[in-house]
């Protein structure tokens, strides 16, 4: 096991806040994430109240309605325990949007600004907190890393799911064209300008494909949903059985890398 | 590609169906892709040093946002120092009165042809059309505008205004508009083209127009920044030039140039400077050889006072026009210009445009953005776009109330809309509710339906697992 | 109220209470940007200029003369527009219409001779006030003696500069200037010949201003 960094105590216990996308599409990622976390020593706690952090209304210009569901998550938390989140958007949204969006309500503002510095995104909370050095035990292979715009330029953890698939020394990551841009998935903007995000899911699953990678990785399962979403649907458009393009959360990529019985 | 001919419509109106026109249409997907991949390998190979880039943006917001909090003293200082040089300042708040200025002063010198150098503000007055139906000659002189001018089109770039056009088309152009042009596709020989034909028009025009990258209130200073030298040539050669620019561009210091001009060049073409910086404080002096006899300011508020009044729009007001937003914009880079069908394109156009024509008109546009980020992460200035585009999104879909912070506030309000999210707040609020609702969603996921408006027109279904994480987690305790 | 009035009106009720201090711009400077000796200056000029497409020669302080009829040999170029009112303008038609060169001055109103200028004016000569090293810039300030369109009608351009008034930044160059005391009805920076890539981001040069950027830098070490 390793140490935490210096001036970082390595906390015992961690709250776990899925999202309301991994809970209600992605529970295996969910479950392989806190897996993940225990086999480090830590306790992780799964509020049962939690839902959402709010970030579909606040994002579509319904702060008010955001607000709401927001003001409910502040009081999910009441120990000092760091919060994962295993999506940088997400995270994103409790790290850097609650203090804005409760500015004007001095009560909830503090709760946020406290709950603020206690935000990781699973990746960087593996990297820089636990120092998680993950021991591979698979075959060799070649994968793709899908990093997310909030986890890129909101939550500027873009390195720490990289270094982790460096970590392991059976995987190659493939880079692929365009890394850095946007998949076009932006929440309802994938619903209300169907045309220009069609266009970019469809160039970015190109650019993912042509690296010859088995399979795409990311920590964001909203950029998964539309990147995956739209590979099967080109997969039934072009009659292929057998997914062209593969994909999974990374902490379902990095336990069973790390897990010997089962390295599939 | 068809272009708006004007701008008095409603950009918001078929923005869908002109992006879509772009999106399908291989020959400009990669055309874009390429000139955008081309401008922001030049930009980053300008800042190889992440510390010198980020201080010198934190200088440069700064600086803009001094200047913003002192701009009324400013202005009236401008004014003192400009009108003590010789320069005389008129004020419009609408593009109207701007055109009204401007084509008073060619009127008093009987002018026939103003040969005017790149400016965006006298695109957005629409000015080309105002001098044609004042029946007086309005000639672009910038390569790509002369272009654009020619076939009848609209920049679809406010630094690289032909971008949309290949040298082919451009070839073809030439060969059937200009008297005497053979078709050659040869970029060197197109430029000596355009060239002859301009320097003829430069002789000839009674009157210079052209826009202002900075203005300089202590020394009362019109700064252009250029890299053809038809700036230098509008402003040198005919007798009159006329400057025409927004109220926001101004600067207290000369000191505080250097540090906005070496963002703005590096920012928008990736050059370490521009070929011309020309820095114009007065008429010709009755000694000097050259040089315009007269030289007006146009001050331009045309919905600036609007952005100016609220604390988080005034940002808006922080852009220095580098292009470098939209040169990074994974939408631009897929649609273009023109299918904004308004004058600023990309994530800057998308913010400043619903001050000039109301939110009535560009609601739709905020709604185009995913969010990425990457506008923000390269503007010079640190303009939070996506803040900014996330405001735009609340003006436009809350109901209408009183007293609003921009005109056409509630434009996009749709009673069914709000009363969904007010609905999903409700149940998202409520884990009793959440959990019934989610459940429901995963006992029942057999009847997800498989079409699922704009969603699944390149995706197949989304469909919620059979069980929830909060059912796993509980299975294994 | 007018428009003046109105516009202002609306800024004043909504300007921030206060601006902050002033912006620190020096203090960027200092910490981002060093300060060369001559030679380096003048090497990293010479750098940008030429990237940026213009040609530069090392010249005698005594000696630029020969240097320049070479250039105008080289390029076959017969005529030079020179500013006779300056020394150097003064000194270039002295030695070059013995030689051959024809030396037409600049010394009438554009008006009178706007066609020749535009259509019969191969080349100019003028001088550079100074430069900057950072960026490869010629800064000019056009006066009576040497008008603004010498630098920018001729398709050739020659440029005499003293390496001893090459400054580091822009920035340096104003504030050891004290330009904010005052400023020539035209002031300019030029970074090279005159260009564009307007189509297909292909660079071309002589857009509308010269083609040939040739700079003559005296004491260059």
């Amino acid at each position: 096991m390793s140490d935490a960094p210096p001036g970082r105590q390595r906390p015992t216990d961690v709250y776990f806040f899925a999202t309301c996308v991994v809970d209600q599409f992605f529970p295996g990622a969910g479950l392989d994430a806190i897996t993940l976390l225990e086999r480090q020593g830590i306790r992780v706690h799964f509020p049962e109240e939690q839902t959402c952090c709010g970030q579909p209304a606040y994002t579509s210009g319904f702060p008010d309605e955001a607000r709401k569901v927001a003001a409910h998550q502040l009081t999910l938390f009441p120990n000092d325990w760091p919060v994962v989140v295993p999506s940088g958007s997400c995270a994103g949204m409790m790290k850097h949007h609650y203090p804005t969006l409760f500015a004007g309500d001095p009560a909830r503002l503090v709760l946020a600004e406290e709950l603020s510095g206690r935000i990781y995104e699973l990746t960087q909370f593996l990297v820089e907190v636990l120092n998680f050095k993950p021991q591979d035990a698979g075959s060799a292979c070649t994968v793709v890393l899908h990093t997310s715009c909030s986890a890129r330029r909101e939550m500027g953890v873009y390195l720490t799911g990289r270094k982790l698939l460096d970590d392991l020394a059976q995987v190659n990551v493939a880079q692929q064209d365009h890394e850095s841009e946007c998949c076009g998935f932006g929440g309802t903007f994938s619903v209300k300008q169907p045309e220009i995000s069609g266009a970019m899911v469809e160039d970015k699953v190109a650019a993912l494909k042509a690296t010859g990678a088995e399979r795409v990785v990311s920590a964001d399962c909203g950029c998964l949903m539309n990147i995956l979403g739209h590979a099967a649907w080109k997969d039934r458009q072009e009659g292929r059985a057998i997914p062209s393009l593969p994909g999974e959360h990374i902490a379902t990529f990095l336990l069973r890398r790390t897990t010997k019985e089962s390295a599939r | 590609m068809n272009a708006p001919q004007t701008l008095n419509f409603m950009p918001s109106e078929g923005f869908r169906a002109r992006s879509k026109a772009v999106v399908e249409n291989p020959f400009l997907r990669k055309s874009f892709r390429g000139a955008m991949d081309f401008l922001t390998a030049k930009r980053a190979a300008q800042f190889p040093d992440v510390e010198e880039l980020e201080s010198l943006r934190t200088l440069g917001e700064r600086i803009r946002q001094y200047n913003l909090a002192k701009l009324p003293e400013l202005l009236e200082r401008l004014e003192i120092n400009l009108t003590r040089n010789g320069i005389k300042v008129h004020w419009a708040e609408t593009p109207d009165e701007a055109n009204a200025i401007i084509l008073g002063i060619c009127k008093a010198h009987a002018a026939k042809l103003m040969v005017k150098g790149k400016s965006m503000v006298s695109e957005e007055i629409e000015l080309n059309h105002a001098a044609e139906a004042a029946g007086i000659g309005a000639l672009e002189s910038d390569m790509g505008e002369y272009i654009v001018q020619l076939a009848g089109e609209k920049p679809s770039h406010i630094i690289m205004p032909a971008i949309h056009k290949t040298k082919e088309e451009i070839a073809r152009l030439f060969a059937e508009k200009v008297p005497g042009v053979a078709y050659t596709d040869n970029v060197d020989e197109l430029i000596q083209i355009g060239r002859q034909v301009l320097r003829e028009k430069f002789r000839e025009a009674d009157i210079g127009l052209s826009g202002v990258n900075f203005a300089i209130a202590e020394t009362g200073t019109l700064c252009l920044v250029e890299n053809e030298g038809n700036g230098r040539m509008s402003t040198t050669v005919p007798p009159v030039h006329i400057a025409v620019t927004g109220i926001e561009k101004i600067v207290e210091k000369l000191e505080h140039v250097p540090p906005l001009y070496s963002l703005l060049t590096r920012s928008a073409t990736g050059q370490n400077i521009s070929t011309y910086f020309n820095m114009i404080s007065g008429p010709r002096k009755p000694v000097e050889k050259d040089g315009p006899t007269e030289v007006h300011l146009v001050l331009l508020d045309n919905g600036r006072t609007q952005a100016y009044a609220d604390d988080q729009l005034r940002k808006t007001l922080q852009c220095i026009r580098c292009g470098a937003c939209m040169n990074h914009c994974p939408v631009y880079a897929r649609i273009g210009g023109h299918a904004y069908g308004t004058t600023y394109p990309g994530p800057i156009g998308k913010i400043v445009s619903p001050h000039m024509l109301g939110l009535e008109a560009t609601a739709t546009l905020p709604t185009a953005s995913s969010l990425c980020g990457a506008c923000g992460e390269v503007c010079p200035v640190k303009i939070p776009i996506p803040d900014l585009l996330m405001r735009l999104r609340e003006e436009s879909f809350s109901a209408p109330r009183a007293n609003p912070a921009m005109r056409g506030q509630g434009a996009g309000y749709n009673a069914t809309i709000s009363a969904i999210w007010r609905a999903w707040a409700a149940v998202y609020r409520s884990p009793r509710l959440y959990r019934l609702a989610t459940w429901l969603g995963s006992r029942f996921n057999g009847l997800t339906p498989s079409r699922q408006g704009g969603w699944t027109s390149v995706r197949v279904p989304l469909k919620p697992a059979p069980k929830r994480l909060r059912d796993l987690v509980k299975e294994r305790q | 109220m007018n428009a003046r009035d109105r516009i202002l009106a609306k800024l004043r009720a909504a300007a921030p209470a206060t601006a902050g201090d002033q912006p620190d711009v020096a203090g960027w400077y200092v910490t981002h940007r060093s300060v060369e000796t001559g030679a380096e200056k003048a090497a990293r000029f010479r750098h940008f200029i030429e990237l940026a497409h213009a040609e530069v020669y090392a010249v005698p302080r005594g000696g630029w003369l020969q240097k320049l009829y070479e250039v105008l040999s080289a390029k076959a170029i017969a005529s030079l527009l020179v500013a006779p009112g300056t020394p150097h303008g003064l000194r270039a038609r002295e030695g070059l219409v013995e030689l051959g060169i024809a030396c037409p001055g600049y010394d009438r109103p554009v008006e009178e001779w706007k066609a020749e200028l535009f259509t019969d004016t191969p080349a100019a000569f003028t001088v550079a006030r100074a430069a900057i090293a950072e960026t490869g810039t010629l800064i000019l300030w056009p006066d009576a003696d040497e008008p603004r369109l010498m630098s920018l009608v001729p398709p050739v351009h020659i440029v005499l500069l003293d390496a001893g008034r090459i400054y580091n930044t822009f920035f340096e160059a104003q504030q050891a200037e004290g330009w904010a005391e005052g400023l020539p009805t035209n002031a300019l920076l030029i970074s090279g010949p005159s260009k564009t890539a307007d189509i297909q981001q292909t660079l071309a040069y002589g857009a509308h201003g010269p083609k040939e950027l040739v700079v003559l830098m005296i004491g260059e070490e």
